[in-house]
């Protein structure tokens, strides 16, 4: 097999560690906001053995999420793929740092302006007072 | 610019306020079938037989013989509350004249339970096949039962309903679809 690790003994720690790393990145759909790793309904059961029985298969962690993104769609995937639908997602985040940034810098200029305007006529004023 | 000042944050806020408003507007439960304008996934499993004494694992079927007939594939269990509240419907939905033609897969559960169920409730199914693993149910990306797929003549899935199926579902999004669905070719 291509994959290496498609043959680990089921038993080996490094296994378990390969299912455990899988079902924790793939969603469990009746409880929604667990993952597949930390629930204990009876499809996230059946799932994580389809997952077990993948990678007994030979398949790699790539191919097993695909198959099931096939059957679930992305919601499957606690990650949620970069792709066109998402971008608001992935990218909002970024844009309103920026856009706050842009506000901060744009306040900040402001205050400085009216700060200079105002020193000028006070110190005016001030040296009026000494002369 | 003084405008904007008090402005922004009031736009700001309802912007904010729709996107969660919509965001509530929804179902979590309603995630969208990768399976629509697919063909549905084959499958050979046995069929449930259910006689005067007691019900058993009959010959196998697959979704090939219903071919050129507009049908719907319904997930249930003799376990499943949720089945009980649709399963007026669905005998209503039988008693009109074959179409679409309904088929249930019996999800999860033990032949026995089921011919139970159906001899106690009635039988609205054309056909009720037994997916006792549950790997057939993966097949269609099943997460709960009940679902019920609205599939066409050439084997293509149109329309998935999660959760118990309600008249005003079927009345407005199911039933005229599969009339259209029939008139194809």
């Amino acid at each position: 097999m291509s994959n290496p690790k498609s043959s680990l003994p089921p038993q080996s720690p490094a296994y378990q560690a390969r299912l455990r790393a899988l079902s924790e990145e793939l969603r469990c759909l009746v409880c929604q906001n667990q993952s597949l790793a930390d629930s204990n309904a009876e499809l996230a059961v059946d799932l994580k053995r389809e997952v077990e029985r993948l990678m007994t298969e030979g398949k790699s962690d790539e191919e097993i999420k695909t198959y099931l993104v096939q059957r679930y769609g992305d919601f499957v995937l606690y990650k949620p793929p970069m792709q066109s639908n998402t971008l608001l997602l992935w990218g909002g985040p970024f844009a309103l740092l920026l856009a706050g940034g842009v506000a901060w810098r744009l306040a900040q200029r402001r205050t400085k302006l009216a700060a200079a305007a105002e020193t000028n006529p006070t110190q005016s004023a001030a040296r009026k007072l000494l002369d | 610019m003084r405008l904007l000042k008090y402005f922004l944050p009031l736009a700001l806020f309802l912007a904010l306020a729709i996107f969660l408003g919509l965001g509530l507007s929804k179902d979590p439960r309603e995630i969208p079938s990768p399976f629509i304008g697919k063909s549905a996934p084959t499958f050979s499993l046995p069929t449930l037989e259910v006689s005067s004494n007691g019900a058993q694992a009959g010959p196998v079927w697959s979704p090939a013989s219903m071919e050129g007939k507009v049908w719907l594939l319904n997930i249930w269990g003799s376990w499943c509350a949720g089945c009980l509240t649709e399963h007026p419907l669905l005998a209503e939905i039988a008693k009109e004249n074959s179409n679409p033609e309904l088929i249930g897969i019996a999800w999860k559960d033990e032949p026995a339970a089921s011919g139970t169920w159906l001899k106690k409730n009635g039988n609205p199914y054309k056909k009720v096949v037994i997916d006792r693993a549950g790997k057939v149910a993966i097949d269609y990306g099943v997460y709960g039962a009940p679902e019920t797929f609205l599939i066409d003549k050439k084997g293509i899935v149109r329309a998935k309903h999660i959760g118990p199926l309600t008249q005003e579902a079927w009345e407005k999004r199911l039933k005229p679809l599969a009339d259209k669905l029939q008139k194809e070719q």
